[in-house]
C-alpha cells in the first residue's frame, strides 16, 4: 500500500472512530437520568454499542500501524481528534439529544452501508458487522421522530427547534477531506459529498412525513473544522472527564 | 445553592437542593404493553415483562432493548395490557381440584415406571 493511500484510509477511520467514541460518551451521560426507565436503558445500550464500534475501529487503526486502542482513545491532544462538532455538544434537553441521535445515526447507517462494499476489506468487514445494531439505532430514532412530530404542539415545536439548532452542526459531519480523490478512485469510500446528498434525501423524506419543516441546506453555514482538529469549547472538558480515571494509572490492567 | 454530587453530571445540572415534590400529572403517564419473546423459530412466545409506551411501535423499540439485548431472540410480540383478558385471584378456587379422580391425572399411569426401568437398563450398556 502506498503511503498516500494509507494516510487516506487512516484519516477516514479516525473521523469515524472519533465520532463513535465522543457520541458514545455523550449519550452515556443520560444513563440514570433518562426520561423514562425503558428509554434510559435503550439509550444507554446504544451508547455502549457506539463505544464498541469505536473500539473495533481503533483496533483496525492499530493494525495499520497506529498505537493501541486505549492510547488512541484516552491520551491524544484535543486537536488530534477528528470528530465533527455535532457529537461534541453537551446533551442538553432530551429533544436535542434525540434529534442529534436521529441526524447522526441516519448518516452513519448510510456511511457504513457504503463502506460495506469498500475495496479496503478490513473496513468493509467491520461495516457489515455493525449492520444489525445500526438498524436498531435508526429504527429507534425514526420512531421517536415520528412520535414527537405528531404527539402535541409542545413536542413538535421543541423537536423543530432542536432540528434547526442541530442542522448546521450535522452538515459538519460531511466536511470534505483532503483525501477524497484517493478514497474515491480506489473504491474505498465514495466521498463526503456523495454521502451528504444521500443523507439529505433520506432525512428530508422522514422529517416531512413526521410534520417537521426541513431547513434549506443552501441557507445554512455548515459547522466545519472538527475533521481538521479545530473543535468547539465542549470537547476539551469532555476529554478530561472521559480520561480522568485512565490517566490516574495508564499502566493499570483492567 | 444547587445540588452538589460526586457525579459531575448531576452537579452540572444546577438542580435545587430540595427535590420538586409536585405530583406527576396523569397526562405524563404512558400505558403498559406486555412483551413476549421467542428464542428460536418454532418455539412458543414467552411472556418476559412489560414496558410503558404510547403505542405499539414505541413499545416495540423499547421492548427490543429491554428484553432482547442479551438473550437470544428471533421475534417479539407486543400486546396492550388492557387487551389481555385476565382472571382475578379472588376466583382462585375455580382452579381447585380436590375430588378423588386420580384416574384423570397423568401421575396415575404406571407407564413412567416402565420408562424409567427401560432407561436404567439401557444406560448400563
Amino acid at each position: 500500500m502506498t503511503d498516500d493511500k494509507k494516510f487516506a484510509i487512516q484519516d477516514l477511520i479516525f473521523r469515524i472512530a472519533d465520532d463513535q467514541l465522543i457520541i458514545g460518551h455523550r449519550n452515556s451521560e443520560w444513563t440514570g437520568l433518562g426520561p423514562i426507565l425503558e428509554e434510559d436503558i435503550a439509550f444507554s445500550s446504544m451508547a455502549q454499542d457506539k463505544l464498541g464500534h469505536a473500539l473495533a475501529l481503533y483496533t483496525l487503526l492499530n493494525e495499520t500501524g497506529e498505537k493501541d486502542p486505549d492510547t488512541l482513545a484516552f491520551t491524544r491532544e484535543e486537536n488530534e481528534y477528528k470528530c465533527c462538532h455535532l457529537v461534541e455538544y453537551p446533551i442538553g434537553e432530551y429533544d436535542f439529544s434525540l434529534m442529534r441521535h436521529f441526524l447522526f445515526d441516519s448518516s452513519e447507517a448510510l456511511r457504513f452501508g457504503m463502506l460495506s462494499g469498500s475495496s479496503f476489506e478490513p473496513l468493509a468487514k467491520i461495516a457489515r458487522k455493525f449492520r444489525g445494531e445500526l438498524r436498531y439505532h435508526t429504527m429507534h430514532a425514526d420512531t421517536w421522530i415520528k412520535q414527537l412530530g405528531s404527539a402535541n404542539e409542545e413536542s413538535r415545536e421543541r423537536m423543530q427547534s432542536s432540528l434547526d439548532k442541530c442542522f448546521p452542526l450535522a452538515l459538519g459531519i460531511f466536511e470534505p477531506s483532503d483525501y477524497e480523490e484517493i478514497l474515491n478512485a480506489d473504491g474505498i469510500f465514495p466521498g463526503e459529498k456523495y454521502l451528504q446528498d444521500a443523507w439529505l434525501d433520506h432525512i428530508d423524506q422522514l422529517l416531512r412525513a413526521s410534520g417537521f419543516s426541513m431547513p434549506d441546506p443552501n441557507n445554512v453555514t455548515p459547522s466545519y473544522g472538527g475533521r481538521k482538529g479545530q473543535h468547539t469549547e465542549y470537547l476539551k472538558p469532555l476529554l478530561e472527564e472521559m480520561s480522568e480515571v485512565y490517566k490516574i494509572d495508564p499502566e493499570a490492567e483492567w | 445553592m444547587s445540588l452538589k454530587s460526586l457525579d459531575p453530571r448531576i452537579t452540572r445540572e444546577e438542580l435545587p437542593e430540595e427535590p420538586d415534590s409536585s405530583p406527576v400529572e396523569n397526562i405524563h403517564h404512558w400505558v403498559t404493553y406486555e412483551v413476549f419473546h421467542q428464542t428460536k423459530k418454532g418455539d412458543r412466545h414467552i411472556h418476559v415483562g412489560s414496558v410503558h409506551a404510547p403505542n405499539h411501535e414505541m413499545a416495540y423499540i423499547l421492548a427490543k432493548e429491554q428484553f432482547a439485548r442479551r438473550a437470544d431472540c428471533v421475534s417479539i410480540w407486543i400486546v396492550k395490557t388492557t387487551d389481555v383478558y385476565q382472571t382475578n385471584y379472588r376466583d382462585e378456587d375455580i382452579y381447585a381440584n380436590n375430588q378423588e379422580k386420580m384416574y384423570r391425572e397423568a401421575g396415575g399411569y404406571k407407564v413412567m415406571e416402565r420408562i424409567n426401568k427401560y432407561k436404567k437398563e439401557h444406560q448400563k450398556k
